[in-house]
């Protein structure tokens, strides 16, 4: 498939302003999102994500803001999510600016929501973020799989990966693109903010589960784990925070080393 | 001065065509309801958002006017859906197209590639004259969000194609009238050239 791989810059917004966490034990300010979104565009970001983290309903007002001067300033498609419920606040966003939305917690609570959207907006506006964490308690409802000497199951975890739902990430993914999502962006909750590389594992099973294209997320730190999860799954992007951020690499860097070890990139 | 229309389909987001068109130096441009008043402007753009039969039952009381202004020979983009809905049918829908080009907009092949084709794709320029794609280098990247395609009969309209499961024909042209199946508005620099192209042809025929 000549598609080229979409190297897409995440930007995390908290009141209006674009933040990091670090190691978990704080937020650190990264910038201005306008700023920083004109930057990445320019330096060749096929594409962005805004998650609102949040998401409170003052920051509501904010982020419509954002969005529409992002939208003035950039030519590439972006996406925001982050604390989406209801068909009137995706509309909202989408009518401002924004090329998708991406449903989390509410896809799971109120999957018609998937459904209404993918209706209303078309199936390419509505992006299903799903956040997998390794479950080692099976069920017989569950995928097993297993690693060394244990059997686990990919399980759908929700509110920002603190609640488990006890529902088979396989099986979700293919629920969803029944529903309508036109994507699924996949964050491994095992491999975030690890910088060990993508979850290969997981990635590999939801890209041979759905037709529709997958965005990996969790765990990069280098330009080195994007080529893995390239290589190894038939993922369609990859998604990354913290290493664009203050200026530790450039697209530009990313996507040279990539094609240089044969992977399509839009240079 | 270059005014140029964007006509709404009621559908949704016209916020990046309509920014696309002004950072692209036309900063005359409306969205409208209705072609009654084409005449005043210098261009129109039919945008690619919505599906395909609600946008013909929102245009089809102002197919009239729309002839009347291609065969005045106005600069007429259509983009995606806009650019499908010139066709005589689609697989999207079961009223008829506008019919002001022949040919039929058909599905993608499912079984052979994923549907929508949703991202980047090399555009192969095959008729090197084309005035839409002036200044376009041979394999660039533009943006595709769809999961129909155009089949023109005349392939003499076709001024490039990509590879995707198949040679999609992408960007069509028939003297005033131009139509991409990508969406130039989100084709970074090479889309936002194909804009002004589209722009300087509506301002030579003012």
């Amino acid at each position: 498939m000549p598609l080229s791989k979409r190297i897409i810059p995440c930007l995390d917004v908290d009141n209006g302003r674009v933040v990091k966490g670090i190691n978990f034990l704080g937020v650190k300010d990264a910038g201005d999102p306008i700023e920083l979104a004109k930057k990445y565009s320019d330096q060749g970001a096929d594409e962005l994500v805004f998650l609102d983290i949040t998401a409170s309903k003052q920051d509501r007002e904010i982020m419509k803001n954002i969005v529409r001067k992002v939208a003035s300033v950039i030519d590439i498609p972006f996406t925001v999510g982050g604390g989406i419920k209801t068909l009137s606040h995706a509309r909202e966003i989408l009518l401002n600016g924004a090329d998708k939305v991406s449903i989390n917690t509410a896809s799971v609570e109120n999957p018609k929501l998937v459904t209404d959207l993918m209706k209303i907006f078309g199936r390419q506006c509505v992006v299903v973020a799903i956040d997998v964490k390794r479950n080692f308690r099976v069920g017989d409802q569950h995928g097993v799989k297993s690693d060394v000497d244990n059997n686990f199951y990919f399980e759908v975890m929700i509110y920002g990966g603190s609640k488990g739902t006890g529902i088979d990430a396989i099986q979700w993914a293919k629920k969803v693109e029944e529903l309508g999502a036109g994507e699924i962006l996949l964050t491994s909750i095992d491999a975030d903010g690890t910088k060990n590389g993508y979850d290969i594992e997981l990635t590999n099973t939801i890209c041979n589960s759905v037709r529709i294209p997958v965005i990996a997320s969790g765990g990069c730190g280098s330009s080195e784990h994007m080529f893995e999860v390239f290589d190894k799954t038939d993922v369609d992007a990859v998604l990354a925070a913290s290493i664009f951020h203050y200026d530790k690499l450039t697209l530009g860097k990313v996507k040279t080393y990539l094609a240089d070890k044969g992977i399509k990139t839009r240079l | 001065m270059t005014k140029i229309a964007i006509f709404d389909f009621g559908a949704g987001n016209l916020f990046n065509l309509h920014q696309s068109i002004l950072r692209n130096g036309v900063h005359d441009v409306d969205i409208v309801r209705t072609l009654e008043e084409l005449k005043k402007y210098d261009g129109l753009v039919l945008p690619g958002v919505g599906n395909f039969d609600s946008a013909i039952s929102s245009i089809r009381k102002d197919a009239v006017s729309l002839n009347t202004a291609i065969d005045s020979g106005m600069p007429i983009l259509g983009i995606c859906l806009g650019l499908e809905m010139l066709f005589y049918r689609s697989e999207e829908g079961f009223l008829d197209g506008l019919k002001v080009l022949e040919g039929d907009v058909l599905m993608l092949p499912k079984k052979k590639v994923k549907v929508p084709h949703i991202g980047w794709n090399n555009l192969r320029i095959i008729k090197s004259e084309s005035n839409l794609l002036k200044g376009i280098p041979q394999d660039s990247w533009v943006y595709f969000v769809h999961s129909y395609h155009i089949e023109p009969e005349d392939e003499n309209l076709i001024t490039a194609i990509t590879d995707y499961g198949s040679n999609l024909p992408v960007v069509i042209e028939r003297s005033n009238l131009f139509g991409t199946q990508f969406h130039p508005e989100k084709s970074g620099k090479i889309g936002s050239q194909i804009m002004k192209n589209f722009l300087n042809i509506c301002e030579k025929t003012e």
